[in-house]
């Protein structure tokens, strides 16, 4: 019995999890510098289309978000499949588009209210009347400033 | 005495699972945001300015129909030709040597039936209501990219610095104010050469 006994101290020691906590906080680390806090939850389909040429939004505290795009599948029952425009956390009409840019400039410092961009971030199946739509409300209040949120990407994908 | 000197050793065993909770936290709350776009300048509401009278040579006639055709001055072609249908229109110059409005640094074809300079040029995007948003951007960016071609290459001429790069310095925070007035300069200078003229009329 012995003999067996004696075998098992070949056995390959166990690997060492030491250095694990470093490991993770190493990714911890990257993932909190690379990301931002969600603040709504965007409750329809937002695949951005393509484009080559754009420009980074710079500060975000000057940016208001308008999401356009199909309602998700948990809220199609309730909402139908058209595309929809998502303020902040509810669906909205094109007319309460003004009031929302309007109620959210307000909010703002004084200082930041006359350079704000509204980031449009539409799904790229919407369709154009929707857009031109929010596009005459947008310059009803005087939010002149646009930015179509797009990925990096050949614009070519958007064709299909 | 000798007891004393035996501190027990800290469990660091659990630090893992801490971190592995931190993580997913993280992972769960946070979004990986696309900050970056095309830019565009809404025209005013109230500005009522009187129908100036364009020249028919003098406009590019854009639209995208219902179907997501794109037609160029009546004509079908593919977003692929589009760009460079842009840059020959812009930079056509079509004002003889010694005529008023003559474009000196325009290398275009200089034909008659095109725009007479940059200055006078304007792009008309007509889009249909049902086309579609994904082709919209495609269009605005071959555009963009046809103005950014143009200026690029007037940009390199004077400066020796491509206007791209200029205008990504000058909009980078980082930038120190000096810096960016002497850009910004430059930047009108280069804008003034080809500005962007651009009218989206409403859909049909």
């Amino acid at each position: 019995m012995a003999k067996f006994n004696k075998k098992k101290d070949g056995d390959l020691p166990a690997v060492s999890t030491a250095s694990l906590p470093d490991i993770v906080f190493m990714l911890l680390f990257f993932f909190m510098t690379v990301t931002t806090m969600k603040d709504s939850s965007i409750m329809v389909e937002n695949t951005l289309p393509n484009a080559s040429e754009t420009k980074k939004l710079e500060k975000k505290d000057r940016v208001l978000y308008i999401y356009v795009g199909k309602p998700t599948r948990e809220y199609q029952k309730v909402f139908g499949s058209e595309p929809k425009i998502q303020l902040n956390d509810k669906f909205a009409n094109v007319s309460e588009v003004g009031d929302y840019i309007l109620q959210e400039r307000a909010k703002k410092p004084q200082e930041l209210q006359n350079v704000l961009t509204t980031a449009l971030k539409v799904d790229k199946q919407a369709n154009m009347g929707l857009i031109s739509d929010i596009k005459q409300e947008l310059r009803k209040v005087n939010a002149l400033k646009v930015n179509y949120t797009t990925y990096e990407g050949d614009p070519f994908m958007n064709l299909q | 005495m000798a007891r004393r000197r035996q501190t027990p050793t800290v469990q660091s065993g659990s630090v893992a699972d801490i971190a592995f909770l931190l993580l997913i936290f993280f992972l769960v709350t946070t979004i990986i945001e696309t900050e970056e776009g095309l830019d565009r300048l809404l025209p005013r509401k109230e500005a009522q300015t009187p129908e100036v009278p364009i020249n028919d040579r003098n406009i590019l006639e854009i639209s995208i129909n219902n179907q997501n055709e794109l037609l160029v001055d009546e004509v079908r072609i593919g977003l692929e030709d589009l760009r460079l249908t842009t840059i020959a229109f812009l930079d056509n110059g079509g004002v003889s040597k010694g005529e008023n409005g003559h474009c000196s640094y325009c290398q275009g074809l200089r034909s008659p039936e095109s725009s007479d300079n940059p200055q006078e040029a304007v792009i008309s995007l007509n889009t249909g209501r049902e086309s579609s948003y994904g082709v919209y951007i495609a269009v605005q960016n071959e555009l963009v990219a046809a103005y950014n071609a143009l200026r690029d290459r007037e940009a390199l001429k004077t400066f020796g610095e491509s206007y791209t790069a200029m205008s990504s310095e000058y909009r980078n925070p980082q930038t120190p104010q000096e810096r960016r007035e002497f850009l910004r300069a430059r930047i009108d200078q280069i804008q003034d050469l080809f500005p962007m003229k651009l009218i989206e009329a409403n859909t049909k």
